[in-house]
């Protein structure tokens, strides 16, 4: 079950929302979207779900359109969190579920199950207003996952929630995976995106600005990451030649340099000047190369 | 389960359940027990004691003949001779033995005068009372003084014979006329009560849900088309639950009150024995009026991003319909005022004034066909704007300013 995007451009009016978008998520696997605030996230999976209509392009979902007839293979976590604040827990989900061709008991069965994973049982007849916003976001979650969609869409899954919670949905989201289940989530949050996805795509006022596996991306991004820890005075490495990038830290400084030769070089420099604790030469870090891509854009 | 019903049953579920339905529920049904009851309630409280008057008749002839004429007519008053001064007589409605004291005369002419002395005279009741008999009293006297024969009187008194016939056979006849006023203005009010009450409930139905931005995850699960109409007729049965059990209350109360009622506020409404035909036009003219108000509503209640702006996009609509019932309640009197005619074709007022019409007047078919055809039609359009609105309008949130919203909002659901 492959999610196509095809050259989709979203326009309100004078304003280019999202333009010539193109996609493929495989399934089961989990895709990445990020992107600053405004850059076309929501507006692109608003269109995946069919809430607005695509100005041009074409977004399939294994050969056929996403219609209605098609939304209980589907799950949404929209960004603004929607719940019926009067209703309680279990009332809401029965709802809910139903209009995703749940039965009730189906929805109660697996209602159980999900507030016992997520250690909040006691939530069952509780009103969603009475809840704290990290509870009521485990809720909104479950209504997104209850129906055992097909392909989930979760925008900014993780936001508002603590540490614990945070590995609690990530585990959960993992599993979803694992059993099958396509997930295309956007975050701010680099490390989330890093440490979930295989297939990340970088958008920027509606551009993609990188899009592919994420090692090829970090691969073909050339530039490396190196920390150097020392006792001695690590300034003269600024002047190295392809140093693109020096940041004093207490203990030493970190490089960002144009590739891996460079490294030599500067190992070559450091030869005989004192006792060198850590030499470390990493791949660049989604952050990295979100603010070098989003960033040289601005300029 | 169909989604359209998941939707309706939810919405009528979650609103029969409120305490506001309940409440409001008891105190309409309280109210209609107590309306139907009205005359065993107010009989009960007035009791059967009689107030005594006392009466000091200087004529020695007017006594007799008030007290008979007055005690006829009303069993609640009775007339006493007081053979004491006036002073203490006086003293003796002051101390409450008698409720008031009347000192009759006659006047140079020998014609009836009198006094009315009692602690207050707020309670105008028992004076006017009195004040008839003696008037009659009075035109009697004077009357015999000028040699009129009293059985001429009589004649003169007689009511003019008056017959309205309209020579139009298919006009209605008087008594149809009365029948048909009774149906009208029931469903008049009827209609315009459940605009008011119902439409508002949609409004703030719709603006919860996108408020609490739970519209995002339903319109991903069923298009807003099927939602909207789903919380129309949802909230239509929830009405339909009310006035049923209103109207069955009510029924049954003035089935077992029946012999005290009729001629009474029963007979002005002329329930029985109004042409079937009249009942059917006013079902189709109520829910056709329903459905135009309450999509508008929910087209409305999609706007607003907070529930507290509801109020205000609905006044449009509030104005409508006041408009609507004010032009009915004149047309009720003059149905065939040529702008009670034009406004039975506009949408938003045809459901009342064209059923008035129908109730009224003798309307041909074509007309009534052509202001159904032409209502029929606007709700139609109104579903479609309403149904693009809704999608467009439960993505948009941000201050209300309506007519720019329903721009956005039309503007947000095309494809460019």
């Amino acid at each position: 079950m492959t999610l196509v995007l095809k050259d989709v451009t979203k326009r309100f009016g004078q304003h280019t929302a999202v333009d010539h978008l193109s996609l493929e998520i495989p399934e089961k696997e989990m895709f990445g979207f990020l992107g600053g605030n405004g850059a076309g996230k929501t507006t692109t999976f608003r269109m995946i779900l069919g809430l607005l209509d695509i100005t041009e392009g074409d977004i399939s979902w294994n050969g056929d359109t996403i219609s209605y007839n098609k939304s209980h293979l589907i799950g949404y976590l929209p960004e603004e969190r929607g719940l019926y604040p009067k209703l309680k827990v279990r009332d809401q989900l029965i709802y809910l579920g139903k209009l995703r061709g749940m039965t009730k008991t189906e929805v109660e069965t697996e209602l159980v199950g999900w507030l016992e994973r997520f250690k909040v049982p006691e939530y069952i007849d509780k009103k969603v207003e009475e809840l704290s916003k990290g509870n009521q976001q485990k809720i909104q979650f479950i209504s997104a996952v209850i129906h055992k969609p097909k392909l989930l869409i979760l925008d900014e899954p993780f936001s508002g929630l603590d540490p614990i919670n945070v590995e609690m949905l990530k585990e959960a989201v993992v599993d979803l995976k694992e059993q099958g289940t396509s997930i295309v989530f956007s975050s701010h949050r680099m490390e989330h995106v890093e440490e979930l996805c295989e297939h990340v795509c970088i958008l920027h006022k509606g551009n993609q600005v990188v899009q592919g596996s994420l090692r090829e991306i970090k691969r073909s991004f050339g530039k490396k990451n190196l920390i150097v820890h020392a006792d001695i005075p690590l300034d003269f490495l600024k002047d190295q030649p392809g140093v693109i990038m020096y940041k004093a830290l207490t203990e030493g400084c970190e490089l960002q340099i144009e590739n891996e030769e460079v490294s030599q070089a500067i190992f070559a420099a450091l030869q005989g000047k004192g006792f060198i604790r850590k030499f470390d030469l990493e791949e660049p870090s989604l952050n990295d190369i979100f603010i070098e891509k989003v960033g040289a854009s601005y300029e | 389960m169909n989604k359209f019903w998941i939707i309706l049953s939810h919405t009528y579920m979650m609103r029969f359940k409120t305490k506001s339905f309940m409440i409001s529920t008891i105190v309409t049904l309280l109210f209609v027990i107590g309306a139907t009851n009205f005359q065993t309630i107010m009989e009960s409280f007035a009791g059967d004691s009689t107030d005594k008057i006392a009466v000091i008749d200087e004529s020695g002839e007017l006594f007799a003949p008030l007290k008979e004429g007055l005690e006829s007519t009303n069993d609640e008053m009775e007339l006493v001779a007081y053979d004491g001064s006036e002073a203490d007589a006086k003293d003796a409605v002051q101390a409450e033995d008698y409720e008031a004291l009347i000192t009759l005369t006659l006047n140079d002419d020998g014609l009836p005068e009198a006094s009315y002395y009692a602690k207050t005279i707020a309670e105008a009741g028992e004076q006017t009372a009195i004040q008839q008999q003696l008037q009659q009293l009075k035109v009697a006297v004077a009357t015999q003084q000028a040699g009129i024969d009293q059985a001429k009187l009589a004649e003169i008194y007689a009511p003019v014979t008056f017959n309205a016939i309209a020579l139009d056979k298919s006009a209605k006849t008087g008594e149809e006329l009365s029948r048909a006023r009774g149906i009208v203005y029931a469903m008049l009010f009827l209609l315009y009560i459940t605009v008011l009450v119902y439409g508002q409930m949609i409004a703030q139905d719709v603006a919860t849900e996108k408020s609490s931005r739970v519209m995002e995850i339903l319109i991903s699960s069923v298009s807003p088309v099927t939602q909207m109409f789903a919380k129309i007729f949802g909230i239509a049965l929830l009405g339909l639950t009310q006035i049923v059990l209103i109207i069955g209350v009510a029924y049954a109360m003035i089935s077992v009150n029946q012999d005290e009622l009729t001629g009474g506020v029963f007979s002005y409404f002329g329930i029985e024995g109004a042409s079937p035909s009249l009942f059917i036009y006013a079902i189709v003219f109520f829910m056709l009026g329903y459905l135009l108000y309450a999509t508008l509503a929910a087209m409305l209640g999609s706007l607003v991003s907070r529930i507290e702006d509801v109020q205000q996009l609905m006044m449009p609509m509030m104005f409508l319909i006041v408009a609507a019932f004010l032009i009915a309640m004149y047309g009720l009197n003059v149905p065939d005022a040529s702008f009670v005619t034009i406004s039975s074709y506009i949408p938003f007022f045809s459901p009342m004034l064209m059923f008035l019409r129908v109730g009224m007047l003798d309307v041909p078919v074509w007309e009534v066909a052509l202001s159904l055809g032409i209502l029929i039609g606007t709700i139609i359009i109104f579903a479609i704007i309403g149904a693009r609105v809704y999608k467009g309008g439960v993505l948009m949130y941000g201050k209300s300013n309506s007519l720019k919203d329903f721009k956005k909002a039309m503007q947000l659901s095309k494809k460019d």
